[in-house]
């Protein structure tokens, strides 16, 4: 080799070390799939196959947050693939995660093992979706919870009084000032009465109520409840725009009665118009400043009758489900189960009418509005109209439960007179029974108006049989264009009823507890080496601080006597994503997954003698399976 | 063919029968004017060396695809992600029963930074009061450090590669990591290279050597030297 071959080489080292250097600092995240890329097929079914097929390695663009129904759990998929990613354990133990077996998780579950959830409401800045948390209500049990969109774990639950099934829940308002809760299975006021249900008209009351939410920590406090008639509030939305201020919920039984073996579904179902109950949420925040609640059961109670202003009634078709508001705000949109129709509210007519004191009629207090004055339009869009979205477009989407079928139609304005048939632009066929429906960023001020999920409650013979207990069905609408076209089918758990789906982009979730990252509140049990690693006794007392890391724990005996109380604080040590470290005991239905970075502690008594193993359960290694240890029990 | 070796000839010649002594005859002589200058900027290079790194290892694999990032820094070894590389690289290390890499026990991060400094020192010297023997001391002493240096990290390279510990859950041949260049180490594609700082090292020298060249040619300096 001469000089010069010689030194070519060496510069092309250089070089090359320098582009290494260079391609380490740029390296490309996987790419994020556009709504469209790719299309062009020359069927509908391969336009719809290219239209949902993500890429191995790419990512999808929306979170579609589902929730998760009776199983008490909140699941996340991606748009437009489909795709399960994880769940988010919520109101019922997930040894998945460990989620309800530390001590932590255990005392925000509190006596319940299960929950109902039902919808999920994003925190929004200014009308649009802000991706910082998520809520979601407790039909079951009168809690909400709060999950940090940060790290996608529950923060909170919080349990309020008075609150019997919270149905009417989780809507947040514009700026996250509040989000919403709501009776629907009224009962005797105040909470633990006693009362017979031939009592129920004058007993048996519901509650609305307004949660505070800290803006800067997500933490969710009870704000005022207003003492309401024994209705049942069902489904709510929160003013944006010229509605801003106000909530509405539906209501169902304005007949109030409950008539021992008279079926509700027949009783609930006499009159013709049942209500959307308005409350002006700043009225509310001046009774309380002003004094004008009683404290029941430890809650600021406001009585409707004596702070005038705070509530209203409109009137609506009978057995309504969804009151939506438009993004725009002015327009809401209220839909009775039993009517074919959806009707069409003005905010402009409806300030007017408050104004005007043009009141119907006056229910324990609250005035009901003249239905044809604030009453902008019905649109006939089909049989069993239960829930509407919309596109930013102009146009509203309106499942139809009996019909099994979205509705597509246009929003105001209408030419005075028209036949409103020609209106409802566009209608699609669900499989089957859809019950609510979820547009990209549709509750927000601003729809994208790509992608439609309807949210089916039945799947038969719709994927390979898995026996009687069927999954639920969620199915993928394209809405870019003019008419709807189905993409493709999902199935999930029981039971979603209603979803949120958010831009990817607008969440940027850690993967690993830094160790010394200020966002999390310093854990005092967390140890970070081998060397802190140590057992404790204080009388009848064992504290351990353990540490996990590949592929060991330390310490990885545990000696106690039969008897003892034994605490446990597990922390992960590992700074590297994806390395999860579990820690089970066995024979103690105890099973902790810890993340990176993360402390769990864990709480028991050491009551079976003799000698039981414990393990890393989430596998983290090649040496995964040494990952042991013992507790033995003297 | 002939032409270079007759070129090559000369120059030895030259360089054997006048460099030398004209070496020792100038090396009271100041370096001048602009050349000091250079000096100046030389020592100026030195500066950003405590804060960037020297050498840059890359470790990719199959389940680290945004790769591993060893920097060794003059005072310092600093993983990537914000130092977590480095946890990364010796938890995996571990398996095999390499020592863990500490930066505590790497006695060069204490020492090189002082030399560093040192050499920062002597070059301003020269710059303020050199003469050409001042110059060729630090250029000297700079080689001998530059030198000493790399074969400190290849004999660490060298060291923690081949003493692994004998109970180790995983055996593995010793093996030696690249120091400059790409090698296969078990599942890893290993890079290494020299990084921001040794290129700064590189322009010391090279501005070092050019006011050396400069001044030599000085024809001011070849009067001075004619006249004494």
């Amino acid at each position: 080799m001469n000089k010069k071959a010689i030194f070519r080489m060496t510069l092309a080292l250089l070089v090359i070390g320098l582009f290494v250097g260079l391609a380490a600092c740029g390296k490309k995240p996987p790419q994020r799939r556009g709504a469209r890329a790719g299309a062009g097929g020359t069927s509908d079914l391969a336009n719809a196959a290219l239209a949902t097929y993500v890429a191995p390695g790419d990512l999808d663009e929306y979170y579609l947050f589902y929730s998760g129904g009776h199983s008490g759990q909140i699941f996340v998929a991606g748009i437009p693939s489909m795709r399960h990613i994880a769940t988010i354990p919520v109101f019922s133990p997930y040894p998945g995660t460990g989620y309800g077996f530390d001590d932590e998780t255990k005392e925000m579950l509190g006596e319940y093992t299960w929950g109902d959830s039902h919808h999920p409401g994003l925190s929004e800045t200014n009308g649009e979706y802000d991706g910082r948390w998520l809520f979601i209500n407790d039909n079951a049990n009168g809690r909400i919870a709060r999950i940090d969109l940060k790290d996608f774990k529950t923060k909170q639950i919080l349990k309020i009084p008075n609150i019997s099934a919270n149905h009417g829940s989780s809507f947040v308002t514009p700026n996250s000032e509040y989000v919403t809760m709501a009776t629907r299975m009224s009962v005797p006021f105040p909470e633990g009465t006693y009362a017979d249900v031939t009592e129920y008209s004058s007993k048996y009351h519901g509650v609305a109520a307004g949660i505070r939410i800290d803006p800067d920590t997500g933490h969710m406090s009870l704000g005022w409840e207003i003492l309401l008639p024994p209705f049942d509030y069902d489904l709510g939305d929160a003013g944006k725009g010229p509605s801003e201020g106000f909530f509405f919920w539906t209501c169902y039984n304005s007949e109030r009665e409950f008539i021992e073996g008279g079926k509700l579904e027949v009783t609930a179902s006499q009159k013709d118009k049942d209500f959307i109950l308005m409350v002006d949420w700043r009225e509310a925040e001046k009774a309380i400043t002003a004094g004008n609640y009683q404290t029941v059961k430890g809650a600021p109670v406001i009585d409707p009758a004596k702070a005038p202003g705070v509530a209203y009634f409109i009137p609506l078709a009978k057995s309504p489900h969804g009151v939506d508001v438009a993004p725009s705000g002015r327009w809401i949109v209220g839909s009775g189960k039993l009517s074919p129709t959806t009707t069409v509210y003005d905010i402009e007519k409806i300030k007017t009418a408050v104004a005007n004191q043009d009141f119907e009629e006056t229910i324990d207090g609250i005035p009901v509005l003249t239905y044809a004055s604030v009453r902008e339009a019905e649109i006939p869009v089909g049989l069993g109209p239960l829930h509407t979205q919309f596109d930013g477009k102009g146009y509203a989407y309106t499942s139809l439960f009996v019909e099994s079928a979205v509705a597509k139609w246009k929003l105001p304005p209408y030419d005075a007179g028209a036949d409103m048939n020609q209106y409802v632009v566009d209608k699609i066929p669900v499989a089957y029974n859809i019950g609510h429906l979820v547009t990209a960023e549709g509750d927000s001020m601003s729809p994208d108006g790509n992608y439609l999920v309807a949210l089916n409650k039945l799947s038969k013979g719709r994927h390979l049989s898995v026996g009687p207990s069927i999954p639920e069905s969620a199915q993928l609408i394209d809405i870019t264009g003019d008419k709807m076209k189905l993409l493709y089918d999902a199935f999930t758990e029981p039971e979603p009823h209603y979803a949120l789906i958010i831009k990817a982009d607008k969440l940027d979730p850690i993967e690993v507890y830094k160790k010394d990252d200020p966002t999390w509140p310093k854990n005092p049990d967390a140890i970070w080496s081998v060397e802190e690693a140590r057992v404790e006794r204080h009388g009848r007392t064992v504290e351990v601080w353990m540490m996990a890391v590949r592929s060991f724990f330390a310490p990885d005996v545990i000696r106690v006597n039969r008897g003892d109380k034994v605490i446990v604080h597990v922390t992960n040590i590992e700074q590297t994503r994806d390395e999860l470290h579990g820690f089970a005991i066995n024979d103690y239905n105890i099973n902790l997954v810890v993340d990176p970075g993360e402390t769990k502690t864990v709480t028991f008594t050491a009551d079976k003698p003799g000698v039981t193993a414990f393990y890393c359960t989430n596998f983290c290694s090649a040496l995964h399976q040494e990952m042991q240890g013992y507790l033995l029990v003297k | 063919m002939c032409r270079k070796a007759v070129a090559g000839a000369r120059f030895f010649e030259v360089l054997m029968s006048g460099f030398f002594e004209r070496l020792t005859a100038s090396l009271d002589r100041p370096v001048v004017g602009k050349n000091r200058l250079l000096v100046f900027l030389a020592a100026l290079a030195l500066v950003p060396t405590f804060f960037v790194p020297l050498w840059h290892m890359t470790f990719v694999a199959q389940q680290y695809p945004e790769g591993l990032n060893l920097y060794v820094y003059s005072h310092n070894l600093v993983g990537g992600d914000d130092g977590n590389d480095l946890t990364e690289i010796n938890v995996l290390n571990h398996y095999i029963g390499m020592a863990e890499l500490k930066p505590a026990d790497f006695t060069e991060l204490k020492w090189i930074p002082l030399v560093i400094g040192l050499i920062g020192i002597l070059t301003l010297r020269v710059a303020a009061i050199g003469t050409l023997r001042s110059l060729v001391d630090v250029i000297v002493v700079s080689l001998y450090f530059g030198g000493f240096s790399m074969w400190s990290f290849w004999y660490k390279l060298n060291y923690y590669g081949a003493n692994l510990d004998p109970k180790a859950s995983v055996e593995v041949a010793p093996f030696m990591p690249p120091m400059f260049g790409y090698k296969l180490v078990g599942q890893f594609d290993v890079w290494s290279y020299p990084a921001f700082g040794t290129y700064l090292f590189l322009v010391f020298g090279l501005l070092l050597v050019a006011a050396f060249w400069l001044s030599w040619r000085n024809p001011g300096l070849e009067t001075t030297l004619s006249n004494s």
